[in-house]
């Protein structure tokens, strides 16, 4: 709940600019609503587990959707794939774990694979056709069917068992019984976001990768190259991807294809209702929708809104933002290129 | 002697627009050389086909390297620095940034140029955390100028400095680029309108028109030509 | 006139080879055949507003549901004449389709991907929630059942009666107003053309198509109309249908129909890979190489090819 707060303002502050009314007002919400939520949670342990719950899974939504706004940042592209690559990334880490790696050496090989996939989809598939929106879009598409054919084949449709890292014992936090696992998902992808954050703000890296995605055209003239830092911010994506789809897993039980295709829907109106073009949102933006939807689940009866119609509610969300505030919570006023 | 940067017949082309017919040019290292004529000569142009921006044909040798099918990023990490029309500054990134980007290509600590970039633009250093975006339109300019310096380039490719730019602002960029060039060795092609301050700062100079060299020299045999002298000086 | 040779010599061999067929082919390629002219038809819509207005819809799968639907319904409860039903799905989607098209206008691009995939995975629920009048999960099944024969006479009459129309519309002002918000929107605008009132009318016109289509699917399907049959994949399909065609010529969205009507089901009897994956595998892969190929589609290898010819 505490990052509830500080994420807007870090964003704020690393635009450095003014602080305008529409972001006052935003900020005012989303202290708001954390004030809701704290109080909530303090005066009932059911709201509490369900926050905390919450607080979980929309820190997998978000993983997701900075991974997509990287993306969207650089190339303003949607990766309609990222969802199926991510599960294809936690496929390839059970399988490590079956081959009897332990779990963590499964994770850190798995980020590796993930970046090296990313980066090879970009350069292969992507690269070629940059210059035309649809064709993108329909290569992504593409490629989402086609991993999950290809997963499907290899692997199976049936359910897989993996092991949770984080075990199902719980804490008890003031009579509330916390999962570790709920702990556990949060920190893993908090710290994989602030590690990539850091990569961003502090190397000179990241410094030409936010050049490239800001002014290619300038950007090269500095003598940054571009294409490889494309190619690079797909690898980024996709490991982020990956860390989502690891930690998705332990929340689902058991692995199966359609892992992260209700997740990929999340992390869209995530993403949109952080502003597709900042990263703080889609974290906080996911995070609201993960404890937004838990707790709607938790309270309304089942025959008004069941766990099924998270999704189209999702969408429902997705939709309004889109139509009333299309940049979102962070973003700036969309600007149409000219 | 060679020269550091040749032009050979270079056309170039924006689609099916051509726009250069065939410039020639040389820059001698540890010279400024101005680029004059109308709008449209294709002056702009000229720079970029240097730095790689723009298709084009002909030959471009730098240190007597022919550059061939370089990009720009190539040309840079050549020891290039251009600064565009529109300056190329990243407003959403703060000043330092900007900085640092301009070193992009090399490697080790930047400390002594930051250093020496702070002494040449004193104002810059309480600005470093601000966003370049929220400098004016002459500070953003002299911003990309320090931003090119920092590059430690052997050449420096000026696109239209004093472009929307006060006078008493274009004097002090062309004072710096003038500093830069004599203390520390900067050879300087600088594009530029204004036909009085070019060649006030320049050591040679070329007419372009038409997308053609019409005329060539030293900049005091540029002053002092008649038709010079009536279409860009005034007099 | 001579220009127009060609063209017409294409259509009257396109004709003549779809009379022929019926009687050359089983009866089960016989219903390939007819899906692809189902195809055909939604592709046809669709092209319109991708290619001329450059709006990308992963949404027209809702359109064809909601023909698919109005047929259904309407043949199960009132006992309409199929054809007529069909009038009314095109109607009632060319409608609907301006109502979605207004609010689409203000995204552009990638914006408008996600809304409207965001309709494709929405509208198919909606049978589910009111089951007694939509039919649930079940669906809802026409009263008539139709040969094989009579939707490949259907879909392609349908095919070739809205191609005529999408022709003429093409040829008239509208065709004008689209053909230059294509080139330049800007330009378009700067030259008095109301951009809200074109796009919308691509969005009604090309919803209208689909919706015909979706009739004539869902009576290809033994009369059943059933949200599974409406998911996201249908409208990718139709997207990448759209795509692979390209622009404006016959060709490309025989070629894009004919894609995606076939390669899916061809795909199921792939050996090595087996049935259920052969389709995503295959077409998957197809659908990239394809995009790498000829990312303007078969339009665009078709200008590729006539300029290579002039030369």
């Amino acid at each position: 709940m505490e990052r509830a707060e500080t994420s807007p303002i870090a964003g704020l502050r690393a635009r450095g600019g003014a602080i305008d009314g529409g972001s006052a007002a935003v900020v005012l919400l989303l202290i708001g609503a954390a004030i809701f939520l704290l109080v909530g949670c303090l005066r009932s342990t059911a709201f509490a587990q369900y926050t905390v719950q919450g607080l979980a899974l929309g820190s997998v939504y978000g993983a997701l959707a900075l991974a997509l706004v990287l993306i969207y940042r650089a190339t303003h592209v949607i990766n309609f794939a990222q969802g199926e690559l991510a599960m294809l990334t936690t496929y390839i880490a059970w399988w490590l774990m079956e081959k009897g790696l332990s779990y963590w050496a499964a994770f850190a090989a798995t980020l590796v694979i993930a970046f090296v996939l990313g980066t090879l989809l970009e350069v292969t598939l992507i690269r070629p056709v940059q210059h035309s929106v649809i064709a993108v879009v329909i290569v992504t598409v593409g490629l989402f069917i086609l991993i999950d054919g290809i997963v499907n084949w290899v692997w199976g449709g049936d359910f897989k068992f993996m092991q949770s890292p984080f075990g199902n014992a719980s804490f008890d936090v003031g009579g509330v019984a916390i999962r570790h696992q709920d702990v556990g998902m949060v920190i893993v992808v908090f710290a994989s976001v602030v590690l990539v954050w850091a990569l961003f703000r502090f190397t000179k890296l990241g410094l030409g990768m936010r050049a490239a995605a800001l002014r290619p055209a300038a950007a090269a003239l500095v003598g940054v190259r571009v294409d490889s830092m494309l190619a690079i911010g797909w690898g980024l994506a996709a490991v982020l991807g990956a860390v989502a789809g690891l930690m998705a897993e332990p929340s689902q039980i058991f692995l199966s294809p359609t892992l992260m295709q209700p997740i990929l829907v999340y992390a869209f109106a995530a993403a949109v209702l952080g502003g597709l073009e900042s990263p703080a949102g889609a974290l906080v933006g996911g995070l609201l929708i993960g404890v937004s939807l838990t707790l709607i689940v938790g309270y309304v009866p089942q025959k008004y809104i069941g766990a099924e119609l998270q999704l189209p509610l999702a969408f429902a969300v997705l939709l309004l933002i889109l139509l009333v505030k299309p940049s979102g919570l962070f973003g700036r006023r969309e600007v149409r290129r000219v | 002697m060679t020269a550091l940067l040749e032009l050979e017949d270079v056309e170039a082309r924006y689609g099916p627009v051509h726009v250069l017919h065939g410039i020639s040019l040389a820059v001698e290292e540890g010279s400024v050389v101005a680029v004059l004529g109308p709008n449209g000569a294709g002056k702009t142009t000229t720079l970029r086909a240097v730095s790689g921006t723009v298709r084009r044909s002909g030959t471009i040798r730098f240190a007597g390297r022919p550059l061939r099918r370089v990009g720009p990023d190539g040309v840079a990490r050549l020891g290039v620095a251009h600064v565009p029309e529109g300056r190329g500054t990243f407003s959403e990134l703060t000043v330092l940034e900007n900085l640092r980007l301009g070193a992009y290509t090399r490697r080790g600590s930047i400390q002594p140029e930051l250093e020496r970039v702070f002494s040449y633009f004193p104002w810059l250093t309480e600005r470093r955390r601000q966003q370049a975006g929220t400098l004016s339109g002459g500070e953003q300019q002299m911003l990309a100028l320090a931003r090119a310096f920092v590059h430690r380039p052997r050449l420096l490719l000026l696109d239209e400095p004093s472009l929307g730019l006060a006078p008493v602002l274009v004097a002090e960029l062309f004072r710096i680029v003038r500093e830069l060039n004599e203390k520390e060795g900067l050879t300087v092609l600088v594009v530029e309108q204004n036909a009085q301050l070019a060649l006030q700062a320049a050591d040679a100079g070329y007419v372009l028109e038409a997308g053609r060299v019409v005329l060539s020299g030293s900049s005091a045999e540029l002053r002092a030509d008649d038709s010079v002298r009536r279409s860009y000086l005034g007099y | 006139m001579k220009k127009q040779i060609p063209a017409l010599v294409s259509l009257l061999v396109v004709a003549a080879v779809l009379c022929v067929l019926p009687f050359v082919l089983s009866d089960y390629n016989v219903s390939l055949a007819a899906q692809v002219g189902i195809f055909f038809v939604a592709v046809l819509g669709l092209n319109i507003l991708t290619g001329y207005t450059g709006q990308i819809s992963i949404g027209h799968g809702a359109f064809m549901a909601i023909g698919g639907y109005t047929t259904a319904v309407m043949s199960r409860d009132h006992h309409t004449n199929l054809v007529v039903t069909m009038l009314m799905a095109f109607a009632i989607c060319f409608v609907v389709g301006l109502i979605v098209g207004l609010p689409a206008l203000r995204f552009s691009g990638v914006y408008l991907a996600l809304v409207t995939f965001a309709l494709a995975v929405s509208i198919p629920n909606i049978p589910n929630q009111y089951s007694t009048f939509l039919g649930g999960v079940g669906g809802v099944t026409s009263s008539e059942e139709v040969s094989n024969l009579w939707i490949y006479v259907a879909a392609w009459s349908c095919s070739a009666l809205l191609f005529l129309v999408a022709w003429l519309i093409l040829r008239g002002r509208v065709g004008r107003a689209f053909r230059a918000i294509r080139d330049s929107e800007i330009a378009a605008v700067a030259s008095g053309v109301e951009l809200p009132v074109y796009k919308t009318l691509a969005f009604g016109i090309s919803a209208a198509y689909a919706g015909v289509a979706g009739s004539l699917f869902v009576l290809a399907t033994n009369g059943f109309a059933q949200p599974s049959e409406f998911g996201v994949f249908l409208s990718l399909q139709l997207l990448i249908g759209a795509a692979i065609a390209g622009l404006g010529s016959l060709w490309g969205v025989l070629a894009g129909a004919a894609f995606v009507g076939l390669l899916p089901q061809v795909s199921t009897s792939v050996p090595v890979i087996g049935a259920e994956h052969g389709r995503d595998v295959i077409f998957g892969a197809a659908v990239i190489l394809v995009m790498l190929l000829l990312p303007d589609g078969f339009a665009g290898l078709v200008a590729r090819l006539r300029r290579l010819a002039r030369a």
